[in-house]
Formats: C-alpha cells, sequence, structure tokens
C-alpha cells in the first residue's frame, strides 16, 4: 500500500514529466545545457508543487503548474504612464518575454558588462555557469522551490550582468505584454563583485503567465538595491524568485509593489554568509476584488554574526482579495548577534478580505535580537474622525490613512525620487479603487 | 454662533443617556466655559457637535450660524466653521504633520469653494503661526502627533486651530496634561485667535486654565444639564469650595 505521502509525490512528479513534456530544451552551449539538464532532472525527482504542500497551503500552485496557460486581458495601454519614466537609467525591455532590442538602450554602453542570457548561454566558458542554477539549487533545502527550478531547466533569456564598480546610472528592465495568452520565462544572473553598487529597477506585468528568477551574488562590501513594479493587468500570473547570497559587509534592499494581478508569488530566499551584512526586503500590495491572490514568501538565512535582516511587508485588500506572507528567518548557531526583523500587516478596507500570515523564527545561537510581527485590520476609526474634524473629506481622508499604513514599506527604498514615484503609482491606484 | 437647545444624546450602542437637555448660546466675540465634575457630558457634547460616531441625538438641535449641523458629516461642519481641540489629539504614524495641515486647510477652502492656497503662501503662514506657538521645524516635519509630548500635542491643536481660523472654536479640556510653561503657551495661542467675529467654548475640570483664558460666561455642567450660569466669579466659586457645595446647593 502507498503512503499519503507517496501519492502525493508521484502527483507532483507526474505534474513535472507532463509540464517538461510541454517545453523544449532552449538552445545553448555546453556549460547552459548542462545547468538546464540538471535542473530538469531535479525537478523530475522533486516535482512541482501541489496545495498538500506545507509553503503552498495558503496559495493554490495549479495556474503555475498547469501545462497551459490562462489568458490574461491587456489592459489598455493609454491607460498608464511608464513606470519610472522620469529616472535616468539604462533602459531594457522585454516583451511577452522576448528582448526588444529596437526598445533597450545599448547594452555595450552601459559602463558595466550586460548580456543577454540567450547570447551568454552560447558561448562554451563563462563566468555566469557559476552562478546559474547554483544559488537555486543551494536554497532547495530545506524548503523545495521547484518553480525557481522549472524556471531554472526552461528560461531561454535574461539578463546577465556583472558588475566592477560602484555604478550610478540604475538598470531597468520592463517586461511588457502584447499577446493576451503568452507565456515568459526569464532567468537573470547578477554578480556584484566586492566594492560594487548596482540599483535595478523592474516593471511590468510581463506576460499571461510570467516566471522570473534572479540569482543574485552581492560580493564583499557590495551594495544591491532592486525596486520592482509589478503591474496592473487583473488577470495575470507571475511567480518570481530572488535569490541573494551576501558577503561581508554587503547590503541587499529589495522593495515590491504589486497591484492588481489574478495570482502572484513573490519569493525571496537570502543567505548572509559574511558578518555585518545587512538584508532588507519589503513589500506593498494593493489588489482589489477576489480575483486577487498575493503572496509574499520569504527566507532568510543567517549564517554570520552581526548581520542584519529587515522583512516589511504590508498588504492593502478590498472586496474579496487575498494577500499571504511567509516569512521565516532562520539563525544558524554561529550567527551570533543576529538582528532579525520581521513585520507583515495587512490594512482589511471591508469584512470580506483574507490576510493569511506564517512567521517563522527558527534561532539556534543564543546571542540575538528577533523580533516579529503581524496584524490584520480595519482603518482606525479615530484617526478617520481626526482628519474630518480637519475638514478632509472621508475619501481623501481613507487614502492618506492608507497610504499612512503602506510608509513602513516604503521606507524602505532608499532612494527618495524612487520611493515618490512609487507613492505616486499607490496613490494613482486608491484613486481609481475607491470604496 | 453655536445655538444649542434642549440637546439629549444617548450612547448608540446602549440605552444610556448622556445629555439630558443641554441649553446654550455662544455669541460670536464671546469665550463660554464649561465647568463640571467627570461624567457630567462635557465631553460628550464637545464630540456630538464635531460629529464623532457612537452617539444618536434623541431631541433639540445645535446650529452654526443658523445652519444645523447635526445633519451635517464632521468634515462638513469643519467647513461651516467649527473647530474642537482633542483633549487627546490622535496619533498618525505616516501622515507628515505639514501634509496633514496643508490638505485640511485646502479641503475646508475647496468645500467654501474658495482657491487652494499656494505652497509658497501655505509655508509662509505655518511658520509664522507655528513660530509663535514655539513649534520647530522638525515639529512640523513629523508625523501628525506621533511621539509628541503632551504639550506638544495641546500645541499642535492650536496650530491647526490657528491654520483653519474657524469660527466657532470647541477647547475640550485643553488643559489637562499640560505644565505651567505649556499652558502659558496654548493660551497665548488662543488668546491670539479672540475676535469679534469667532466664538469659543472652553471645557475644562479646573479653573487654572481660565485664568489664562479669560472667560465672559460660565456654565456648570452636571447629570448632563447646564445647571448653572454665571460671569467668571463662578468658575473661582468653583475654585474655593469644589463642585460638590455648588451642585448641593442647586439640588436644595
Amino acid at each position: 500500500m502507498q503512503s499519503r505521502r507517496q501519492r502525493i509525490d508521484e502527483q507532483k512528479r507526474g505534474l513535472a514529466e507532463k509540464r517538461l513534456a510541454a517545453v523544449s530544451l532552449p538552445a545553448g552551449g555546453a556549460w547552459a545545457t548542462a545547468a538546464r539538464q540538471e535542473a530538469r532532472q531535479r525537478l523530475l525527482d522533486a516535482g512541482l508543487p501541489v496545495r498538500q504542500d506545507e509553503y503552498w497551503r495558503f496559495t493554490n500552485p495549479g495556474l503555475f503548474t498547469d501545462a497551459g496557460v490562462a489568458a490574461a486581458e491587456l489592459l489598455p495601454a493609454d491607460d498608464r504612464e511608464a513606470v519610472f519614466a522620469g529616472v535616468d537609467c539604462l533602459r531594457i525591455v522585454f516583451v511577452d518575454g522576448v528582448f526588444d532590442a529596437a526598445r533597450s538602450g545599448d547594452l555595450a554602453a552601459a559602463g558595466i558588462e550586460i548580456e543577454r542570457l540567450a547570447d551568454a548561454a552560447t558561448r562554451d566558458i563563462h563566468w555566469a555557469r557559476e552562478l546559474y542554477g547554483k544559488l537555486e539549487a543551494q536554497c532547495q533545502s530545506p524548503v523545495a522551490r521547484p518553480l525557481a527550478t522549472l524556471n531554472t531547466a526552461t528560461a531561454g533569456d535574461g539578463l546577465v550582468i556583472r558588475v566592477g564598480k560602484p555604478v550610478e546610472r540604475p538598470v531597468s528592465v520592463s517586461y511588457l505584454r502584447k499577446d493576451a495568452g503568452a507565456e515568459a520565462v526569464l532567468h537573470h544572473v547578477i554578480r556584484l563583485e566586492p566594492g560594487s553598487r548596482l540599483t535595478l529597477l523592474e516593471d511590468g506585468p510581463g506576460a499571461a503567465r510570467f516566471s522570473s528568477v534572479a540569482e543574485v551574488e552581492v560580493g564583499d562590501g557590495a551594495a544591491f538595491h532592486h525596486v520592482r513594479v509589478q503591474g496592473r493587468d487583473h488577470g495575470r500570473q507571475a511567480v518570481t524568485a530572488l535569490f541573494v547570497r551576501l558577503g561581508t559587509a554587503s547590503v541587499c534592499k529589495s522593495f515590491t509593489l504589486t497591484a492588481n494581478g489574478r495570482l502572484t508569488r513573490n519569493e525571496v530566499m537570502a543567505e548572509l554568509t559574511g558578518r555585518e551584512g545587512v538584508l532588507h526586503v519589503a513589500g506593498a500590495a494593493v489588489g482589489d476584488g477576489t480575483a486577487f491572490h498575493q503572496d509574499d514568501t520569504v527566507f532568510i538565512t543567517h549564517a554570520a554574526e552581526r548581520c542584519e535582516s529587515r522583512q516589511v511587508f504590508k498588504k492593502v485588500l478590498r472586496r474579496g482579495a487575498v494577500g499571504v506572507f511567509q516569512g521565516k528567518i532562520l539563525v544558524h548557531p554561529e550567527a551570533q548577534l543576529t538582528d532579525g526583523y520581521q513585520i507583515s500587516q495587512a490594512l482589511l478596507l471591508d469584512e470580506s478580505c483574507q490576510f493569511l500570515a506564517k512567521p517563522e523564527l527558527e534561532i539556534y545561537a543564543d546571542d540575538v535580537k528577533c523580533s516579529h510581527g503581524s496584524t490584520s485590520g480595519a482603518i482606525d476609526p479615530d484617526m478617520l474622525f481626526y482628519l474630518r474634524a480637519r475638514g478632509i473629506g472621508i475619501e481623501e481622508a481613507q487614502r492618506l490613512l492608507v497610504l499612512a499604513f503602506l510608509a513602513e514599506a516604503l521606507d524602505e527604498i532608499e532612494d527618495d525620487t524612487l520611493a515618490e514615484e512609487i507613492r505616486r503609482r499607490l496613490a494613482g491606484w486608491l484613486e481609481r479603487h475607491r470604496a | 454662533m453655536l445655538e444649542i437647545r434642549n440637546l439629549h444624546v444617548k450612547l448608540e450602542e446602549e440605552d444610556k443617556a448622556i445629555l439630558k437637555g443641554v441649553d446654550l448660546t455662544v455669541e460670536a466675540g464671546k469665550v463660554h466655559a464649561i465647568m463640571g465634575p467627570n461624567g457630567s457630558g462635557k465631553s460628550t457634547l464637545a464630540y456630538v457637535l464635531s460629529g464623532r460616531d457612537g452617539y444618536e441625538v434623541t431631541d433639540g438641535s445645535a446650529t452654526l450660524e443658523g445652519k444645523d449641523i447635526l445633519e451635517m458629516e464632521p468634515e462638513e461642519r469643519a467647513a461651516a466653521g467649527l473647530f474642537l481641540a482633542f483633549q487627546y489629539p490622535v496619533e498618525i504614524p505616516g501622515v507628515g504633520n505639514m501634509t496633514f495641515l496643508r490638505t485640511a486647510v485646502n479641503a475646508q477652502r475647496k468645500a467654501r469653494g474658495e482657491e487652494e492656497m499656494s505652497s509658497g503662501d501655505f509655508l509662509k503662514l505655518v511658520r509664522e503661526k507655528a513660530k509663535a506657538l514655539k513649534i520647530d521645524a522638525e515639529m512640523l516635519k513629523r508625523p501628525v502627533n506621533t511621539g509628541f509630548s503632551g504639550g506638544e500635542k495641546k500645541r499642535n491643536e492650536i496650530l491647526q486651530m490657528a491654520m483653519l481660523e474657524p469660527k466657532m472654536c470647541i477647547l475640550d479640556e485643553t488643559d489637562s496634561g499640560l505644565d505651567v510653561d505649556a499652558m502659558k503657551l496654548v493660551s497665548d495661542g488662543v488668546n491670539a485667535l479672540r475676535d469679534a467675529g469667532r466664538g469659543f467654548l472652553v471645557i475644562t475640570h479646573y479653573q487654572r486654565l481660565l485664568n489664562h483664558i479669560q472667560p465672559d460666561v460660565v456654565h456648570i455642567m452636571a447629570g448632563g444639564r447646564i445647571v448653572r450660569t454665571g460671569g467668571p466669579e463662578l468658575a473661582l466659586e468653583v475654585e474655593e469650595n469644589g463642585y460638590a457645595d455648588i451642585l448641593g446647593a442647586e439640588v436644595a
């Protein structure tokens, strides 16, 4: 007799087989083909996620694991202004997951090494081989990340970036859509050499079904800033995984704004491997309606002493929208003097919304400071009355309080111009989604 | 200016009458004080006039310059010229004090069909008013009332009053939690706003505030009614003899 677990494992492997049978291995040279084949095998062994998996209890992975893509209506193009339009940056554009050279800036002129994965993969020898699929594979334990493995096995394009010095001008990657039924699978590999600095901006709805993985190595004393806007097409589905390995005294700060979308799962897996590393991950999500489901799943490993990590996630939900947060801090015995902080909060604008939170701490060092909190609630009636008593109309007062609720997450964006852009986007969303 | 007639109010959630027939008229240019023991209904009167949820008016009326305010939303009452200085100003983390002030000033202007104040004019005005209340730039930048001391919160209330220039000001226990210096600052702020066109209703438990803000009329409230009305000497009588004596005399 098969045990329940065995049956589930078989089902997971069956899903993986079916899914992989539907895609062909992207073209590439020896190293890329080896990495993809290795990922393919790992996925066949581990299987794709199902609802019974511990970290998929709150989010149904079905739309991600299905062989077919559920179409997503395109938001009228005139309805939006390009994100980060006012920021001086190197622009790189993918349309439905395909690199668009005509709309992208000159990669060679960036002052840093940027290549398309599609090009790097054709080479026999490339530095990216040391990272591609490697951080992803390392982070499969203790919790499996099969959708990232699927991405490693099937991504045909993405960016390969190596930064050797502090770079002031951000690199901006836009993921635009044209085809209502397209699937996009992109895989980025980013290496920040010691002492270097990079700001990466990402925006756009991506594709009807969008999968992106970024493997980022932040060298000693380097700083990686990441600001991402996941756009507004209501039917789109996105699964992202950010793998980060931080060296001594390095910094990584990642912020994501998610607006709309039928299903979004953003995973961050980060490991602090050198002392005095600083890692901040933050997110603001806004959703309106039962079709909105947004999930932040974070796993932070403190493997060195005197590191700091912060997780700040805020969600504003209305009319049946669902928000999920699963955040874990794991502190190894050698990671003394860890300073860990985690907060996840949802503002439920009516009683039909749901916030599902699973904060976890696992601490094996004895001299650490770790705090966590999770709340969900409505707009504070005393604050609302105070604003109204000063003549501020109820709708404007509510908008002010929603933005105030999100402020702690937005404060995690270091650059004021970028923070202001995000604030404007949120104000626009609130304007469009009134009670 | 403010006319309250036979006002009866109960708590919405329970069948408990709090105001049982309040009659009060505050004329433009006058300062009226309401004193009374705890639980007499003073703060309820302030909240009902400003439109806070949780109360139900069962009888009577309240008008501001002849307009029924009890039917208005809180923001409409504010735009009509009513201002409540809160006993416990609310902390609002994440909303900057300046943003708050500017939004309030412009919301009221808009509601009255006036043009919005330019940011230059606004900055100039807020700096000038803040200076008189010894509110520094740092305090203006911080989130509304967040982490403010008791005195700072009350000064911030008076700053809002000075910026909004209401016609009718209700001060709910503005002296609570103030030391002597802060009381002087706050009182000076209030006195600077005294004007022939503006009425004040000063709610206080103690007489001491009235040494700084000299009232024209003093009312004693007890059991949900105004039980005595007199001149400033009435406040001194309370200070001398306490409420028990006065209320005892009323009952007798």
